[in-house]
């Protein structure tokens, strides 16, 4: 019978099979970070537990961390005594860590795609819900709770029911200026971030397989966003190239083994999905969203949307809600909407395609007089390292950027990054939730091109047009 | 793990869809290293109107007297009545905690986001899922009674409201058997399975060597 990629992953990770409908599935890589991870590590020592198999875990501190100055300790007492139980948690159960002042160190889902702990075919988890990331190696990778962590720790499997599947196909070539984030923001605003809840979702099409690795990382990254735990992509020549010749990635004979099962992990010609979704990739434009959650998105070259023309009354006022949040209105032009700081990086767009991309729209500018803040942070010590070594960092700086080091940062704002309650910032992240860049703060998400041109230009531009 | 058999709880009603993880418990307070200690930071951003940091007096700040959580009629509440894909965007189970902590042992939606709803289920919480013209009229009933409560008994898989309706439910029985025996996932993992996992690892070495 066709099987579906995930029926592939699935199967080739079954353990057991309940009689309940539930599974017993085995966990291939466990990545870890300082913020999911100390109570479930409290639970393991309470139970007198020790890892299953410790080889599966890699650790990095990246929600926390400075994106300043390292060289003394984190200013935060709270902070600090998360990441240094981080590490002493790894220290004392023997895991592999990159700890904050290792040149490896960075967000975990760059990282491990970076290091080749991320291979295709693998089950990958972590406490994080953009774990989904990893799925652009044909790999099945999800988040979980803190509970869950624990789990795969103590006994490197999961209890898990398996999912509907989800076909998303882009098909055709998308225009110019149209990035990995445009496609997958266009894909959460035409599904909605509920569309995919209960279900696994493989992107394909011509436009997906078009994509770099770093793209498809974009688009996987933000499967969480549509609702779906888990996003993935078929392997092909330029996966099974991208894994090769990284520190943890296997050689020789176990490479050429582990090739051969590579090139199997697609559906098959004829395999069935629950639903499918097709869109035309001439159709997309540059995305910006205007709300407080990622549906909330329109093209560059539209206007706020208005609640009044919206059917569904629950709908009309959420979207009453955001904008007032928002601190906007309705009919305005996205292109008219001035802001305040501008956000570079993520487990969404920190890699350095995402740089080149951005530095080549900053080069010889400088940000606009209305911009408090500009903020590039790469995705890795290794990501900053390159960019350095490619002078993306002094472009950056010449036009007024600041360029920092990497973590998680302003994605989030649980460090010292965040915005004023009020203040307005284009960001390359992948939330645009009340508070998530600090209460009060109002997210636009765009691809790094667009928030580099809103940076140059103080209010969004539509980067078809320069 | 706690088991939860029944609960006779009043209702407190969320009346807003695509309520987010960073909603339920903003991102400061995922700096504890503890699980409980949350309660008082449920839907922080919502409920006080002055910014919140761990570690301060929060009965010292200032409430939001438009947030349904401050409102007297609604003190003491166990149950939670919310709208589409409640729990949305991250993972962090500590938005869990912070309703347990609170005091909260069920909540109502019409649909749930993933891993938000397979949280709930690891921390003695009962995620329900009832059809939207359902929770539209319970929404209603809920704002029409104060002291509005309903009755939750997971063995028979029923609510009941004040008026004696009887709600039928649905919940998979490997979550329904662990909540009413507050068993342990691990426990039962181990004692089930470890032969299982040992037996699935060593053909895997020879299947798949450079994952080894």
């Amino acid at each position: 019978m066709a099987k579906t990629l995930y029926d592939k992953l699935w199967d080739a990770h079954l353990v057991q099979q309940n009689d309940d409908g539930t599974a017993l599935i085995y966990i291939d890589r466990h990545l870890v970070h300082e913020v999911t991870s100390p109570q479930a590590f409290e639970g393991m020592r309470m139970a007198k537990r020790q890892p299953w198999r410790r080889e599966s875990i890699l650790a990095v501190p990246d929600h926390n961390v400075p994106t300043t100055d390292r060289s003394g300790p984190i200013a935060d007492p709270v902070s600090r005594l998360q990441v240094q139980t981080l590490d002493d948690n790894c220290d004392t159960f023997g895991i592999t860590e990159f700890k904050m002042n290792d040149l490896r160190q960075g967000v975990v889902h760059i990282i491990g795609p970076e290091q080749g702990a991320t291979l295709p075919g693998m089950t990958v988890v972590c406490g994080d819900s953009h774990t989904s990331t990893h799925g652009a190696f044909g790999s099945l990778a999800f988040g979980v709770g803190t509970s869950d962590v624990e789990h795969v720790l103590a006994t490197q499997c999961l209890v898990l029911k398996k999912s509907r599947s989800m076909l998303v196909s882009v098909d055709g070539a998308v225009g110019p200026g149209v990035t990995a984030k445009d496609i997958v923001l266009a894909i959460i605003g035409k599904i909605g971030t509920a569309g995919g809840t209960g279900y696994v979702i493989e992107f394909a099409g011509e436009a997906i397989r078009a994509l770099s690795m770093e793209g498809r990382m974009t688009v996987c990254n933000m499967a969480i966003e549509a609702g779906a735990r888990a996003g993935f992509i078929a392997a092909d020549e330029k996966t099974i190239e991208y894994v090769q010749g990284r520190p943890f990635s296997p050689r020789g004979e176990k490479l050429e083994k582990a090739i051969v099962y590579w090139q199997t992990l697609h559906s098959d010609q004829g395999a069935t999905f629950d639903h499918e979704v097709h869109i035309e990739a001439a159709s997309i434009k540059p995305q910006v969203t205007w709300g407080t959650s990622p549906e909330m998105v329109v093209q560059v070259d539209s206007k706020v949307p208005n609640p009044d023309d919206e059917a569904d009354e629950v709908k009309a006022d959420g979207m009453r809600k955001a904008l007032q949040y928002m601190g906007l209105k309705a009919g305005t032009p996205i292109k008219d909407i001035k802001l305040d700081k501008v956000f570079i990086g993520s487990c969404t767009n920190g890699r350095i395609e995402d740089f080149r991309a951005a530095a080549k729209v900053v080069a010889g500018k400088k940000i606009a007089s209305n911009i408090k803040l500009a903020m590039v942070v790469p995705g890795s010590g290794l990501v900053k390292q390159q960019a350095e070594q490619e002078g993306l960092d002094k472009i950056f700086t010449s036009a007024g950027f600041e360029w920092r080091e990497p973590g998680c940062s302003m994605c989030l704002a649980m460090n010292a990054d965040r915005l004023a309650p009020g203040e307005r910032c284009a960001s390359t992240s992948n939330r645009n939730f009340e508070g998530r860049q600090g209460q009060g703060g109002r997210t636009h998400l765009v691809s790094p091109a667009m928030a580099a041109a809103a940076a140059i230009a103080g209010h969004f531009v539509d980067i078809r047009e320069i | 793990m706690k088991a939860f058999k029944k609960v006779n709880g009043l209702v407190l009603p969320i009346d807003r869809s695509n309520v987010d993880t960073d909603a339920i418990i903003p991102k400061q307070y995922l700096k504890s290293i503890s699980r409980t200690g949350f309660g008082p930071n449920l839907f922080d951003d919502w409920r006080y109107l002055d910014p919140g940091e761990p570690g301060m007096d929060h009965s010292k700040r200032r409430i939001n007297p438009d947030f349904v959580i401050n409102q007297e009629r609604y003190q003491n509440a166990e149950v939670v009545l919310a709208r589409d894909n409640f729990g949305c965007g991250s993972s962090r189970e500590h938005a869990v905690w912070a309703m347990v902590d609170y005091g909260i042992r069920v909540v109502i939606a019409p649909s749930f986001a993933d891993i938000f709803f397979n949280n709930t289920f690891k921390n003695g919480l009962l995620s329900i899922i009832l059809d939207a013209d359902v929770i539209d009229r319970l929404f209603d009933e809920v704002e029409a009674n104060p002291g509005y409560k309903l009755e939750i008994d997971l063995e028979a898989k029923t609510i009941t409201t004040p008026s004696g309706d009887v709600i039928a439910f649905e919940i998979d029985d490997f979550r329904r058997n662990n909540l009413l025996k507050g068993l342990d996932d691990i426990d039962l993992t181990l004692h089930n399975n470890a032969d299982a996992i040992k037996a699935y690892e060593a053909k895997r070495k020879q299947e798949a060597p450079w994952l080894f």
